[in-house]
């Protein structure tokens, strides 16, 4: 079952409700996304935890048992 | 021996270790293939994990680093980051510093180069 861009940017929006979020489909398979997170809440954390963070927010969804989403290229930041 | 037990006994008796899809030489995903090509070419030892071959450690590591993707790349026993990490850290120099702190060898002209070509 593939995703689509908008259903990555809702469960994202839920984790980070005041994120600046874009989410690029890179392949049109709904399988290879790209996605920036923005976020107050990753200021101070390295980037290991901010991914931490960005992963936890799609609840299982990543490479998971039935692998809705295979790749996630991901780019985090706190605003500058 | 556990998944987890195999996994912190790998990373903790290899200076660097990467699991991934594939091995260093027949990378099978392209992230776990960019991640492998920038290390080899920059000349570092690692010892490459097909998580491919044995699906224990490949849900194992997942849970060992709290991670859920592969490739996945440790230094010294500590897990590091992913392909995106990876490369980040690449392009600003990280990576290079985290390999002086750690005493693992690599090639610095082969770092910058990198850099440049990707600049």
């Amino acid at each position: 079952m593939a995703m689509q861009a908008h259903e990555i940017e809702n469960l994202l929006r839920e984790a980070f409700p005041q994120a600046s979020i874009t989410v690029t489909d890179m392949a049109g398979d709904g399988n290879h996304f790209a996605a920036e997170v923005q976020d107050e809440s990753f200021r101070g954390m390295n980037r290991v935890q901010q991914q931490r963070a960005v992963y936890a927010a799609l609840k299982g969804k990543m490479d998971g048992a039935d692998g809705e989403l295979h790749a996630l290229a991901l780019t985090t930041k706190a605003p500058d | 021996m556990s998944a987890q037990d195999q996994i912190k006994q790998t990373v903790t008796d290899n200076d660097v270790v990467l699991f991934m899809k594939g091995t260093k030489m027949a990378p099978q995903c392209g992230f776990s293939q960019r991640v492998a090509g920038v290390l080899n070419y920059m000349g570092v030892e690692f010892l490459d994990v097909n998580v491919l071959a044995d699906d224990d450690v490949r849900q194992g590591v997942k849970e060992f680093s709290d991670w859920p993707t592969i490739p996945q790349l440790y230094v010294k026993g500590e897990f590091v980051g992913g392909c995106d990490i990876i490369t980040e850290m690449t392009m600003s120099g990280e990576l290079d510093k985290l390999f002086e702190d750690n005493g693992v060898t690599y090639n610095k002209d082969a770092a910058e180069k990198i850099r440049a070509a990707n600049a």
